[in-house]
């Protein structure tokens, strides 16, 4: 069969590409620019709340920024972001081709877009959802305009796709490892990566029945959040909870499982403990079900239910510890090189720990009803979130992009960018701490003069702003760089991403790697000539088919949403006909894929 | 392109794990399983909550009636019994037997399905509507998502069996057969909790 692939317009390519390479790179650009839309958002509340009873906007459109700000970063961005990485490197760390569902991956990419679309759509028609990311009934139920169906639906189809991506990385992971790749030689990043998966398989369920029930409800007229006819409105806190807890550590192991590459590369020492590493992060996906109630301590569940979860929840600060001295003892030793991506992983951890440490304060059930719905929890999540995710996805972008992009990122431009932006946020979230404890809620839209919090609140909204400027660095480092052409190994790395040649071939190994060693780059660099055996002789490589059906599916969910919004009932049939005859097509249409030939590859590898 | 010959003499005895495609395919839809069962259990566990917010509306003693729910269980555990037989016929490269036990599986559904369908037009004659009360919205969201369950199952096996009604067992479509088995046999065991939670529990 010829390569009918080659002919095709580039457009037409990017649009219907399953390669796991070209769906990471959509992911980071999607993700990026939700990223800075949630960012926008940001400032704009930071400006509010810059001065006591300022009038920049008003507190109407001060809730839907709000809303959006949480929903956006956290759905839109911080998760797509990781996708991104985990779908680019986690096949090539493992030595694979490809990975297990390639169709189904695109299929979770159009979805958390489409998705995202619509949730933004909602500015434009008739007001962003307003009841903050948690969208507790009966505000959302009863309280609130379109932007909860918005929100609900948006929500839906990009939880879809999240749940369709993390069955793909849990089968791609069990199934696909080259020869030799056994699971306790698999480098931290693919094993967090495995088990925010499992996270994600398990926890999403909750909230899309939860936003199931919401819109139901709202649609519908269904009744379980009305009490007035037997409803009860904890249950939506529990289902967002149940989903809620795993959700971040969906977000912070990945970011974990990057710190355990970045450190050990740049310390030039194998990672200390790695088993240790493993059990940790299982032990941490285990219990993260087991603590969803320390978010409802103030809702009145009774006070052996409150222990109960405030020792649970606890009991996770011990695994957490054990990774970051095992980071620490990483380091010890070692020739520590101070690139822009290590620094963050060095910085991430003095932060990081500091929204441990909050957590712990908060998960104490009994101080909770001081700290609970405070800006006191605002500094702590954004210190896990900022300090733990997001320092983590700029060291991995600084990490990997070489490998994905082909070029370096410029490093003076870098460390500007690292300094600014650690400089910015200890400045805007340190001192939210103290906000909360003196008694500003969390989620005003203003405060009024004299309550000893308005020199704060300044100095937050300036910290903010540098974060602007540490972002907008980064932007522009990313267009100047183009030029710093990378070589295929610039960091002198130690695991299978660092073994093939830059850019990467679409079929990223031209021979299945031979796997002899946990850092199997590393190993073969120390005990081998350098070069990762193979595990097969050169041979043709089958490849999949590039498809335009996942942009079907999606699109169909995206115009049912209108009809249900609308309760134009008939846009929502043709919107779920289109979705259904897409599934139709794929589930009849037999589709071998296409071969490379080896004498392609030879030219291609520069051999033979 | 190996896979898309037909083989029916020289199957191996698991041809829907015999290649890497059918590999992936089994264990992801073991995961996919797994999902679902949250998606019930939640389900499961809002209706727990909400079964005796009645308000003015009837109460699930006022309305529940073993025996149709019982014939219901018979028929759809004599569905799964079907869809094995299939599988069994599948494993021994009996291409008939396959189709013809899951056309059977199919029939069983879609009389379970009817039942349902009876069984909501009854409880809403009798005043149950969606909206009347948080019992009557988390039965019908339990019940129902489960006969959209059933539902699905039905177009998609039927799908499969007029697609392939020609091709003989192949290692493209074993996997596809044998998934669509696995997800029926889902939809049973959840039926069994329905059966246990909503109406023993209920009369
Ligand atoms: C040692 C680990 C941690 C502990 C003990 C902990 C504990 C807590 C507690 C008790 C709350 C509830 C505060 C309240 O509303 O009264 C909370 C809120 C929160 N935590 Fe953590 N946490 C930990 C780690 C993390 C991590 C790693 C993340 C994210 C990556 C995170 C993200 C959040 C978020 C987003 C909220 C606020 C949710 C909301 O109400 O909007 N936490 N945490
Ligand atoms: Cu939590």
């Amino acid at each position: 069969m010829s390569n009918a692939q080659a002919q095709k317009s580039v457009l037409w390519d990017w649009l219907t590409t399953v390669d796991h390479k070209k769906i990471g790179i959509m992911y980071l650009v999607a993700g990026g620019f939700f990223f800075a839309l949630g960012g926008l958002e940001a400032i704009l509340m930071r400006i509010q709340l810059m001065f006591p009873n300022f009038d920049f906007v008003t507190a109407q459109t001060f809730n839907e920024l709000l809303t959006m700000h949480g929903t956006t970063m956290i759905f839109l961005a911080a998760m797509p972001l990781l996708f991104g990485f985990m779908n680019y490197i986690v096949p090539l760390q493992i030595g694979a081709r490809d990975v297990a569902f390639p169709f189904l991956n695109s299929l979770g990419f159009w979805l958390f877009l489409f998705g995202g679309v619509l949730l933004n759509l909602s500015w434009f028609l008739g007001g962003a959802p307003d009841a903050g990311w948690t969208a507790y009934v009966p505000l959302s139920s009863e309280y609130s305009g379109t932007g909860i169906d918005y929100y609900v639906l948006g929500l839906q189809i990009s939880g879809l796709g999240t749940l369709i991506a993390g069955i793909n990385f849990l089968v791609t992971i069990i199934n696909m490892r080259a020869p030799g790749m056994s699971m306790m030689r698999m480098p931290l990043f693919t094993w967090s990566s495995f088990v925010a998966s499992a996270l994600i398989l398990f926890a999403f369920p909750a909230l899309t029945v939860g936003l199931l029930l919401l819109m139901l409800e709202r649609l519908f007229g269904a009744t379980y959040f009305a009490v007035d006819v037997g409803g009860n409105v904890v249950i939506w806190q529990h289902l967002f909870w149940i989903f809620g807890h795993p959700e971040v550590y969906i977000l912070i192991l990945p970011a974990f499982g990057i710190f355990s590459e970045v450190l050990s590369t740049f310390s030039k020492k194998r990672l200390f403990g790695y088993s240790a590493m493993v059990f940790a992060t299982l032990i941490i996906g285990f219990l993260g079900f087991m603590v969803w109630a320390h978010h409802m301590f103030t809702v009145g569940i009774g006070p052996v239910a409150n222990a109960i979860f405030a020792v649970a929840t606890m009991a996770i600060a011990v695994p957490t510890g054990i990774k970051i001295f095992n980071w620490l003892f990483t380091m010890w030793g070692g020739r520590i090189q101070f690139t822009t991506a290590n620094l963050f992983a060095i910085a991430f951890i003095p932060s990081f720990v500091m929204g441990g440490v909050t957590g712990i304060m908060l998960a104490t059930s009994a101080a909770n009803y001081q700290f609970h719905d405070t800006y006191f929890v605002v500094a702590h999540f954004h210190y896990v979130i900022i300090g733990g995710v997001v320092f983590g996805l700029f060291s991995g972008a600084f990490y990997w992009w070489p490998r994905m992009f082909g070029y370096k990122l410029n490093e003076t431009l870098g460390k500007w960018f690292f300094w600014l932006f650690l400089f910015g946020f200890h400045l805007t979230f340190f001192v939210q701490h103290f906000i909360g404890l003196m008694g500003m809620p969390r989620r005003v839209a203003s405060y009024l003069p004299g309550q000893g919090i308005d020199e704060l609140n300044f100095v937050s909204t300036m910290g903010a702003f540098l974060m602007s400027v540490a972002f907008i660095l980064l932007v522009v480092n990313v267009i100047v760089s183009v030029k710093n052409k990378s070589e295929a190994d610039p960091w002198d790395g130690r695991t299978l991403e660092w073994a093939i040649p830059t850019p990467t071939p679409e079929y990223n190994f031209a021979q299945t790697p031979l796997v002899r060693e946990l850092d199997a780059l590393w190993y073969e660099k120390t005990h081998g000539n350098g070069k990762i055996k193979a595990a097969e002789p050169l041979d043709d490589i089958h490849m999949p088919n590039g498809s335009i059906l996942p942009i079907f599916m999606s699109l169909g969910l995206f115009l049912a949403s209108f009809g249900l919004i609308y309760q134009v009932h008939p846009v929502t049939i043709i919107g779920l006909a289109i979705t259904l005859g897409a599934m139709f097509i794929r589930s009849i249409k037999e589709d071998h894929g296409y071969h490379i030939h080896k004498e392609d590859i030879k030219k291609e590898e520069g051999v033979g | 392109m190996a896979e898309a010959v037909k083989h029916e003499q020289t199957l191996p005895s698991h041809p829907e794990k015999a290649t890497l495609e059918g590999k992936n395919k089994f264990l992801g839809f073991w995961f996919f399983l797994g999902g679902e069962t949250v998606l019930f259990a939640s389900l499961f566990g809002t209706y727990l909550g909400l079964r005796n917010g009645v308000a003015d509306g009837p109460t699930s003693q006022d309305l529940f009636h073993l025996d149709l729910v019982f014939i219901m269980t018979m028929i759809l555990l004599t569905s799964s019994l079907t869809s094995v037989f299939a599988m069994i016929n599948m494993k021994k490269g009996n291409f008939k037997g396959l189709i013809i036990w899951m056309w059977a599986t199919v029939f069983l559904g879609a009389c379970f399905l009817g039942f349902e369908i009876y069984e909501f037009i009854v409880y809403v004659d009798y005043g149950l509507g969606f909206t009347t009360s948080a019992f009557a919205s988390s039965f019908y969201t339990l019940v129902g998502t489960h006969g959209g369950h059933v539902l699905f199952g039905i177009l998609w096996i039927s799908t499969l069996l007029i697609r392939y009604r020609k091709a003989g067992i192949t290692l493209t479509n074993a996997p596809k057969f044998y998934v669509a088995s696995l997800y029926w046999h889902f939809i049973d065991v959840v039926w069994v909790f329905i059966f246990t939670v909503v109406y023993l529990m209920g009369v």
